[in-house]
């Protein structure tokens, strides 16, 4: 009989369906995956190292570009730390801003991950109908910020400005005519948050759509059931948070058990998975997305209401207004030493985690009481996921491997850093 | 809260008394220091002991003191570890110096959490601490070959070589970086309470 021998396959770095660039050493016996090995790094940018050499508003920016799927929550983690290190107390508004924006970070990040899922695995549909919705999604990062990737909305002290008045809107073009564009724009006649309350009260019925899609899709299931199981001790011991531990059936959310900014003012469930594989995880983003709109509907309405600053009047820590800064040389100075100097944080050292789309996206902070930070440890919640890819492949089928790509919610900007 | 984390500060003090540093509580959070010898045995006992129960590894990392403004002697790698225990909902900080500067060595914490293979294997990557009895001892996030250990604190920003495809040799080669490091902001330390107090 001739000798059997296992062979090896190698998959990326270059591979649409390695969500960026991973590389996996796959050792195959026939078609069944024996042993995974993911090579990481080839989008390791330093950020924390550029982080120390950087003042700590600089550092703002980088984190963008950590989780490229979910911006402002990685900003998010990181102005905590800086205000905890500081000890400064951030205005209402900022908070249930900042909320607000967590969450329609949420629904952009598993818009994004269940439309890629099911496109890697073969239901091409689905991608065409969640980009729709991040496209508008999208547009209100550009109304707030400016920018619709890489935002820098969230600051040290706030965020950067308050909600604008106005959305950006089509123009006819000659791929849109004037019937169309005006049907586009019929939601964004009013301000930002008119334009999200009507998303809040579409979403449901949009979410509806993909479940009948994919919920009950004979071919979903087929890819999806009883691939990649995590027991719930598995899922501790290998570090998994967010929907990864909660599609195993731990009940764990940080926006409930150690809440911040004002989570705890806010009606909402924690969906958990029951079987730990990626159906459920699946299922646990789709109502995550559903829970998210719900917090952004009670965030829009508290808005609404409540007027205020968003930003920290503390000018060590945020610049005063224009208007202060040209009529004011105290003011002046503030601005140009925050701008130039930067500011100086108090020595010590802080951990301030947050419940990103993908699990607890954390900060270590250090300061040794310069302008700069000492040290930034970025806790990003795929590390550990991706970490487990390995033992969440074994005894799979190859094409199986995809699937659990896809369930990892894997983004190597954010496992790289 | 504050309740909380002393109850989780008497519980250690308890249950480590002197084999590890006393628990500080600052900003709300629990930073313990260990040695490296008892660092593992620690680490299994905070694992499972019933009124510790820190389940989950959240973060490990190197860090490298060697160019800190309120730096006093002592060693200049340590390790710290983030935990989590989800039955409590407690946080802890464990940090455990290296003794050896030159070659810092450290036990593996791999058999109490498995998700510590891939941190280790960073740490040991950027920091070059040796972690005695890892399964996997491989660098992670750099590049295949790459040569020291960037977030040490004499490592440049800009790094020692760079990489170019020559066209003469028709594939990429590496050379020394051109790039001049420049420092657009210095660093500064101010003193304590500067800005306070009314001078502006």
């Amino acid at each position: 009989m001739a000798e059997i021998k296992n062979y090896h396959l190698n998959f990326g770095p270059q591979h649409p369906a390695a969500h960026g660039v991973l590389r996996l050493i796959l050792e195959l016996d026939g078609e069944v995956v024996v042993n995974a090995d993911p090579h990481i790094g080839l989008l390791h940018r330093g950020t924390e190292k550029l982080a120390e050499t950087r003042t700590w508003l600089q550092t703002t920016p980088y984190l963008d570009r950590l989780d490229y799927v979910s911006m402002m929550c990685n900003e998010h983690a990181y102005c905590l730390a800086v205000e905890k290190l500081l000890g400064v107390q951030v205005p209402i508004r900022a908070q249930y801003i900042r909320v607000m924006m967590d969450e329609i970070t949420r629904i952009l990040n598993h818009l994004l991950n269940i439309g890629t899922h099911a496109l890697d695995i073969g239901a091409m549909t689905m991608v065409l109908y969640t980009f729709r919705e991040r496209e508008d999604l999208m547009d209100v990062y550009e109304a707030v910020s400016g920018a619709r990737l890489h935002v820098a909305y969230y600051r040290p002290g706030g965020v950067y400005r308050d909600l604008p008045d106005a959305m950006p809107k089509y123009q006819v073009n000659r791929f849109k005519n004037e019937a169309r564009v005006k049907q586009l724009n019929a939601a964004r006649e009013g301000s930002v948050l008119d334009f999200i309350e009507d998303f809040t009260h579409r979403f449901p019925a949009l979410v509806a759509e993909y479940h009948t899609l994919l919920t009950e899709n004979r071919i979903w299931k087929q890819r999806t059931v009883g691939v990649g199981v995590v027991s719930p001790e598995s899922a501790l011991q290998l570090g998994f948070t967010g929907p990864m531990l909660r599609g195993s059936g731990i009940e764990w959310d940080l926006r409930k058990k150690q809440p911040y900014e004002v989570y705890d003012r806010m009606d909402f469930d924690i969906p958990v998975g029951v079987n730990g594989d990626c159906y459920d995880r699946y299922l646990v983003r789709m109502e995550e997305m559903l829970q998210a709109n719900r917090i952004v509907k009670q965030c829009v309405a508290w808005l609404r209401d409540n007027p205020g600053p968003v930003i920290t009047g503390d000018h060590k820590v945020a610049p005063p207004s224009r208007e202060a800064m040209k009529s004011n040389i105290e003011e002046l100075i503030h601005h140009f030493k925050l701008f130039t100097e930067g500011m100086s944080v108090p020595a010590g050292e802080v951990y301030a985690g947050i419940e990103h789309p993908k699990g607890e996206f954390g900060v270590w902070a250090v300061s040794d009481g310069a302008n700069k930070p000492y040290r930034i440890k970025l806790r990003s919640p795929g590390f550990p996921h991706l970490a487990a890819l390995t033992e969440m492949c074994k005894g799979h089928m190859i094409a199986d491997v995809t699937a659990i790509i896809g369930t990892i919610d894997l983004v190597l900007g954010d496992t790289d850093r | 809260m504050s309740a909380k984390l002393e109850r989780l500060c008497r519980k250690l003090k308890e249950v480590f008394a002197d084999r590890a540093g006393e628990p500080v509580i600052n900003r709300g959070e629990v930073t313990m220091t260990v040695s490296a010898a008892d660092y593992r045995q620690i680490a299994l006992t905070l694992r499972d002991h019933a009124e510790l129960k820190f389940e989950q590894l959240i973060d490990l990392s190197g860090i490298d003191y060697s160019a800190a403004a309120d730096r006093s002697g002592g060693p200049r790698f340590a390790v710290v570890c983030h935990l989590l225990s989800i039955t409590h909902n407690w946080r802890l900080r464990v940090k455990a110096y290296a003794t050896d500067d030159t070659s810092p060595v450290m036990p593996t914490i791999v058999p109490v959490w498995r998700c510590a293979n891939w941190y280790e294997r960073e740490a040991y990557d950027m920091y070059g601490i040796v972690f005695e009895g890892h399964p996997d001892p491989r660098r992670i996030l750099t590049d295949y070959g790459f040569v020291g250990h960037p977030f040490r604190k004499d490592f440049p920003v800009s790094g020692y070589v760079e990489m170019r495809y020559d066209p003469e040799q028709q594939r990429v080669v590496y050379q020394p970086v051109t790039i001049e490091p420049r420092e657009v902001t210095p660093r500064i330390v101010r003193e304590e309470h500067y800005g306070k107090g009314g001078r502006g």
